[in-house]
């Protein structure tokens, strides 16, 4: 009995058998394969890819089918193979005005140069089940732009810049931040805050990002833009010496309008959010936005009141590998602990009933 | 897809050497915390990752690992964890206290003393002792700069106006070596004292925190308290009923549902040496 309630080496293979057998299921069903996962749940392959901060469509999709669809724990299976991954440095910046855009609207004009471009989008969609799909029906084709979309669409907010509308980008000089390389200290640049926005849980985001619209450090926010399409990844290796464009990926891009600033020596001007997610990730991009601009009351000289605007409330728990894991944790044995309170509390129990006496003569 | 092949002991050499460097700096700053580049392992955070890097850095293929969780070598997380470095650095592993060059634990130090030629490496959750005073990063660590450490005796002070006494049964705040206090990670305040001039180096990592620190051997390690509430230890009314030992942290086994109970020591080694004889 006393073994019974240590755990033992063969318990936790066969609970690693059982886990494997109740991933597979039904026998008779065929296994998903790779492929499928990555061609039909490109949504859930872009969220694993983004929060688990690598860029890998094969590998998200395996980690998702190994993790039964879990994806914080898919995303958790990504990370850890990224520590095992070599270096071999940092990209060029990405050159998203350059991008073949495949969706772009903005909700702050009615027309912008370039056009509105709606895509492949829920929005408008009727929240209905499709039953041709339980079917097994294929959907008809859609029809494509016969020429490919402009590669050089000006951004919406170069529109408002070239007026002094608008606050300048962020004049942030130097190598930026990498807080899988150096841990993060506060108070942290903008750099590192939207690095780790980026990798940041999409729900938690989406929450503070609401909790701003509703009063809890309101910001005033417009779409700007958005816009989802492919860039090209470029990096100059060491013995080359000049820029090599290696890939193209799919990123998602939102910049926010937000109310305005100004003072005796600034004329009033909006300010800036922004986000930038890979594959199609708009309500995480959009989300990152309001809370990239939420955090930097501190540099706007606004009052830091709500939990959107406190970077060490928001960067300390946006990631969640971290937080599933120290939650989780609680499912380890904690007896020892438990067994020192015990004690205690029995003790107090005890004094405060009078017979403190023979347990204080034991001690 | 090829599964990758992995380094001796998972991380790669680059990330052992920060953490070294890490660890030197603890070493020379006894208790206090220095911040690392913690990495992602494929364990979950909370699950022992700072404890599992440390150990990383400093194995080496001549080492002989001993792992423990509540005091015990067959806790699930410590069988998982001692798997990982047989699977990753194919280490010799032991669970004999006095065999093993590296302990990695949880929530306790062995009942057997440990010797010079040890390290003893602890899994540590929250590192910072002022973390539920002060949640603030920013502030705790202004407060250890300055030595500011009121907050901490008002809280146990406090206790003793509520309670008679300081109601901190585990993770007990001490000061090292007269100038940090710090967090022993979550063991019995029974523990305490073996962190006081202990001959063994004591490493302490906390992977999702990203800090680390160290009690070099030899340091002197005061639990907090007040003269007329001065520092002590839990005891027990009965010896272990496995092999009789009276100075040993015991574990509460509910043995049926009316409520019986057993007391067994938690260090299952030291309880079969006992028994043994050995
Ligand atoms: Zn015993």
């Amino acid at each position: 009995m006393y073994v019974a309630v240590k755990g033992g080496e063969q318990a936790i293979d066969a609970a690693h058998r059982l886990l494997a057998e109740e991933r597979r299921g039904d026998r008779s069903v065929p296994s998903l394969t790779l492929a499928q996962i990555a061609e039909q749940l490109t949504l859930a392959v872009d969220r694993v890819m983004n929060e688990g901060s690598l860029h890998d469509r094969e590998l998200a999709a395996l980690a998702i089918q190994q993790a039964r669809g879990d994806l914080i724990e898919a995303i958790f299976l990504i990370r850890a193979a990224r520590t095992t991954l070599p270096r071999f440095g940092y990209s060029e910046p990405l050159e998203t005005r350059r991008m073949r855009v495949k969706r772009r609207v903005s909700a702050a004009f009615k027309d912008i140069p370039g056009g509105q471009i709606l895509g492949p989008t829920f929005d408008y969609t009727h929240r209905l089940l499709d039953f041709s799909l339980a079917a097994g029906l294929e959907p008809p084709e859609a029809a494509v732009a016969p020429t490919g979309l402009s590669t050089d669409m000006p951004r919406v907010l170069e529109l408002l810049d070239s007026e002094g509308l608008i606050e300048k980008p962020s004049q942030e000089q130097g190598e930026p931040g990498d807080l899988t390389q150096d841990p993060l200290s506060f108070p942290a640049d903008r750099d590192l805050r939207l690095q780790n926005l980026a990798r940041g849980d999409e729900g938690f985001l989406l929450s503070l990002a609401y909790s701003t619209q509703r009063g809890y450090g309101r910001t005033h926010p417009f779409a700007g833009e958005i816009r989802v399409g492919m860039v090209e990844v470029s990096f100059t290796p060491e013995e080359l010496g000049f820029a090599i464009v290696i890939g193209e990926i799919t990123v998602t891009e939102c910049e926010m309008i937000n109310q305005f600033k100004g003072s005796a020596m600034v004329k009033p001007q909006f300010t800036r959010g922004y986000g930038l997610c890979f594959g199609q990730s708009e309500r995480k991009a959009m989300s990152m936005a309001l809370v990239d601009r939420s955090l930097r009351s501190g540099e706007l000289g606004e009052e830091r009141i709500a939990p959107a605007q406190d970077e060490e409330f928001v960067l300390s728990h946006s990631d969640n590998v971290q937080a599933t894991g120290f939650v989780e944790h609680l499912k380890l044995p904690h007896y020892v602990d438990f067994q020192s309170e015990l004690v205690m509390l029995r003790r107090m129990r005890a004094e405060a009933s009078g017979d403190g006496q023979t347990l204080k003569a034991a001690e | 897809m090829n599964a990758p092949a992995y380094n001796f002991a998972y991380l790669n050499e680059q990330t052992k050497r920060m953490i070294r460097r890490a660890i030197l700096k603890a070493i020379a700053v006894p208790g206090y915390q220095v911040p690392f580049a913690s990495r992602e392992m494929p364990m979950p955070y909370g699950w022992g990752t700072g404890g599992v890097q440390v150990t990383a850095s400093v194995l080496t293929p001549d080492d002989r690992l001993k792992v423990i969780d509540q005091g015990a070598d067959d806790t699930t997380n410590a069988v998982s964890i001692r798997k990982f470095f047989v699977k990753t650095a194919g280490v010799a592993t032991t669970e004999r206290t006095e065999e093993a060059t590296i302990i990695q634990t949880r929530h306790r130090i062995p009942e057997t003393p440990l010797t010079a030629d040890q390290i003893l490496v602890f899994q540590v959750p929250i590192p910072e002792p002022l973390r539920f005073l002060e949640p603030r990063e920013t502030e705790t660590r202004k407060m250890h700069a300055l030595e500011e450490y009121g907050v901490m005796h008002v809280k146990l002070y406090e206790d003793i106006a509520q309670f008679g006494e300081i109601a901190t049964t585990y993770a007990y705040p001490a000061k090292v070596a007269d100038r940090y206090v710090f967090d022993p990670s979550p063991i019995p305040k029974f523990d305490n004292p073996k962190l006081d001039d202990c001959p063994a180096l004591q490493l302490f990592g906390a992977g999702r925190e990203k800090r680390i620190y160290a009690i070099p051997p030899h340091t002197k390690v005061k639990s907090l308290d007040f003269e007329d509430h001065p520092f002590e230890v839990q005891r027990w009314n009965e010896p272990c009923a496995l092999c009789g030992s009276r100075t040993s942290f015991l574990d509460e086994i509910v043995i049926d549902d009316k409520g019986a109970r057993m007391f067994v020591c938690s260090d299952t080694d030291f309880c079969a040496k006992q028994r043994d004889g050995r």
